[in-house]
Parts: structure tokens; sequence; C-alpha cells
């Protein structure tokens, strides 16, 4: 199957150095010193950020520590999307560090799950990749594994073990090589300008004529808002993982390639920056 | 999220069975996977105005384990509905109290998102024009 195995350590190992603060509301005993921290593009934010819980919960009270959110710009950021989806939806195209907001009180439970512990970021990770595997394989490569199989999935993820997680991801990027691909890409299309949570439809890697699809046919069928018309000014970009892939890229290496570990191919759509 | 809080957000597909609520799970006859509801012959819900049934999908709920059954299976469902509105829905249904966990699993195998809306889920996941839910109080599929 893969061949360019580069990408998938690029993608991997892809960090976004960040900047955390403290709320000005939050009482503290001492001025609190703002954190850094590479944060994984491919990680979850509450999965990452227990020494930046740390830093903060020193200069607190502890009556006054209750779960942590995180927030941009006035947007709750959500942990159970992948951190690289959640900047590159609400920062890109800003300068770095990204500066984001820790708080403490008032948890927005009308934006955000709760995550009281690791144990629902696995959860939540894990039936991510089987819903990806029931569009790929309808499901039979996830169920085929083991219960080792699927904790070494998770613990590639969390220990950052590139080799302990595609040993095991690969058999979930295979097809059968009489097919060119997977039944359908399991994909996610984001936009800061709607208020859904995403575009999720079934799309086959390969059209009925029996072409590649490529990321372009995909958004013209399910997002046609999105591209550019031939004689138009471009008014969006479409974002993986930081970057904009030439829509000519046939869908089923992106989600080969390009998915996040949950393997899903997490799509941003954010409007040109205007400068 | 305040309209999660009203019953009638749903609206039962079977016709004979009284207002949502009014009666109460019988927990005894409802080990094991519960039936699907016979499917009703042409469209159920023909008496509701074309876009509203465009707005709606069916949404076949199913018990799973000793969890109890609820005697309307078939709902019509928004498609902008959430999975925790409908957790929320049915837990009040069979009258569990908040603290109560509630798993709504797609396929008999993933758990989708509390977030994720009942419409994208029935484009990806529904078959013969409704999308099944099974429901458990336990974690049913790893």
């Amino acid at each position: 199957m893969t061949d360019d195995k580069d990408v998938l350590r690029d993608v991997w190992f892809g960090r976004i150095p960040t900047c955390f603060m403290l709320y000005q509301d939050e009482i503290t005993e001492r001025e609190a010193e703002p954190y850094y921290l590479l944060l994984p593009r491919i990680s979850y934010l509450t999965l990452v950020t227990d020494k930046v819980k740390k830093h903060f919960q020193k200069v607190m009270r502890q009556e006054d520590v209750t779960e942590i959110w995180f927030e941009y710009e006035g947007t709750p950021l959500k942990w159970h999307f992948p951190i690289g989806l959640l900047f590159d939806l609400h920062a890109s195209n800003t300068a770095l560090p990204w500066n984001i907001t820790v708080h403490f009180k008032n948890f927005p439970e009308k934006d955000l799950l709760h995550c009281p512990s690791k144990d629902v970021i696995e959860a939540h990770f894990m039936a991510c990749v089987k819903e990806a595997d029931a569009l790929k394989h309808k499901s039979q490569v996830i169920n085929e594994m083991q219960k080792k199989d699927h904790k070494q999935l998770w613990m590639g993820l969390q220990n950052d073990k590139f080799d302990q997680f595609w040993a095991i991801n690969r058999k979930l990027m295979e097809y059968p090589p009489e097919d060119s691909g997977f039944r359908y890409i399991p994909f996610r299309i984001y936009q800061v300008t709607t208020e859904r949570p995403f575009i999720q439809k079934l799309f086959r890697p390969v059209a009925a004529n029996g072409q590649l699809n490529t990321l372009g046919d995909l958004l013209k069928e399910v997002c046609p808002a999105a591209i550019t018309p031939e004689d138009g000014e471009k008014k969006n970009q479409v974002m993986v993982h930081g970057i904009e892939p030439m829509l000519e890229t046939p869908i089923q290496w992106l989600s080969e390639h390009m998915s996040y570990p949950d393997n899903f191919l997490h799509i941003s759509i954010i409007p040109q920056p205007t400068d | 999220m305040a309209e999660v809080e009203k019953q009638l957000l749903l609206s039962p597909q079977d016709g004979s069975r009284g207002e949502c609520g009014e009666e109460p799970p019988n927990g005894g006859t409802a080990v094991g996977v519960a039936e699907p509801a016979p499917p009703s012959a042409g469209s159920p819900v023909t008496e509701e105005p074309a876009e509203d049934t465009k707005k709606k999908i069916d949404v076949l709920l199913k018990a799973v384990g000793d969890t109890p059954i609820m005697k309307n299976k078939k709902w019509a469902v928004e498609r902008t509905r959430t999975i925790q509105g409908l957790i929320d829905f049915i837990k009040k249904f069979l009258k569990l109290v908040a603290s109560e966990q509630l798993f709504i699993y797609v396929n008999q195998s993933f758990a989708p998102s509390p977030d994720q809306e009942v419409g994208t889920l029935y484009e990806c996941f529904g078959s013969d024009g409704k999308l099944v839910l099974h429901y458990c109080k336990s974690q049913a599929w790893g």
C-alpha cells in the first residue's frame, strides 16, 4: 500500500508552538506565568496538557481547581477534535505561538464535552477508528483485530510512538488488490462559517467511470461553495494538516497518508486571508 | 440545548401508542435485543407536509441487554438532532435518573460522539430508509 512513508512521519511529527495563558478572571494566589509547549497536531488537547494543568494549579487555590478547558479568541476548543484540526480551523494564518487561554471556571456545557479522564479520550478515539473502518471496510478489519491491537493503536498515539501505532494502523489502510481503494473515504469537512458540526457523507475513491476521485471532486460533490469558480477570486483555503493540498490529489492517497490517527481525513475550509 | 428538554421533539411512528413517556417501560420483557417494529406500509408520515418528511428521518431504537425497551421503536427525528439530544430523550422516556449513563451505538459497533448529528449518521449508515441505533445502559461494544 503505502510507499510515501516520509509523509506519514511528517504528519505524525507535526507540532504547533503554543503559549498557554490563564484566563484573567481566574483567581490566583500568585501571578500565573504563561506556559509554552509544542503540541502534537495529531493528538488531543486533554491528552497532552497535564503539564499545563499542573503549572497553573500551582498558583491557584485548591478549591478553585475544577475541570480544565481551553479557549482561543472566545471560541471554546473542543478536546475531542484533533489539535491540528483546531488550529487549522480557528488559528490558520495567525502569528505563532498559538495563544490559548486556560480556564477552570464556567465550563461551557453547550459547547464542550466533559473529559473526566484519559479513558474518555480513548473511548472517543477508538469510536472514530471504528466508524472509519465501517466506512472503509464494513468494519471487517477492525473487527478481525484483537483487543491488544486496539490497545496498541491507542498506546501508540498516547505515547507518541510512530512505529508502534503504524504497525497496526497499516492494516486499516489496506484494501483488496482488485479494488482501487477503500469502500468509502472517511472524511469530515469543517467550516467556521456554519453552525453545523461538520459534513460527512458517503464518497467513493473511484468514480463510476473508473477514474480516481480527487479532493476537488469531493468538494464539488459535498461542499461546492468551497471551490473557487474558474473565473472567480479565491475565497477559501482547503486545509489538511496546515497545508493546502492540490485539488487534483487523489482522495484515496490523501486518506491513506493524511488522515489523522482516528483514520478520518479532517478537512478545514477557512476564508482566504485578505492581506 | 434548552429545546432538548422538550419531550415532543421526536414523534412516534407507530400511531397506536400513547404520548411519549406515558407508558412505563416494562423491564421484565426487555431482556435481549428488542425486535424491530413491523415496517409500516407505504409512507408512515403521509399526514406531514413534504418538507417535513425531508427534514426528518426515521430512526429505529433497539434496546440491548437488560436496558428497558421503548414501546415505540420507530421515531421521526430531525436531521440536525444530535446524539446527545437523542440520549437525553431516551433517558427521559425510560425515566432514567440523570446520573445514569446511556450509550448509543451505530451498526452494533461504534458509539458516535454526542455532538454528531443524526442526519449525518443516517446518510452514512442508514439503510432501507432508516437509521438503526442500539441503546444500552452499559458499554455494549468496546
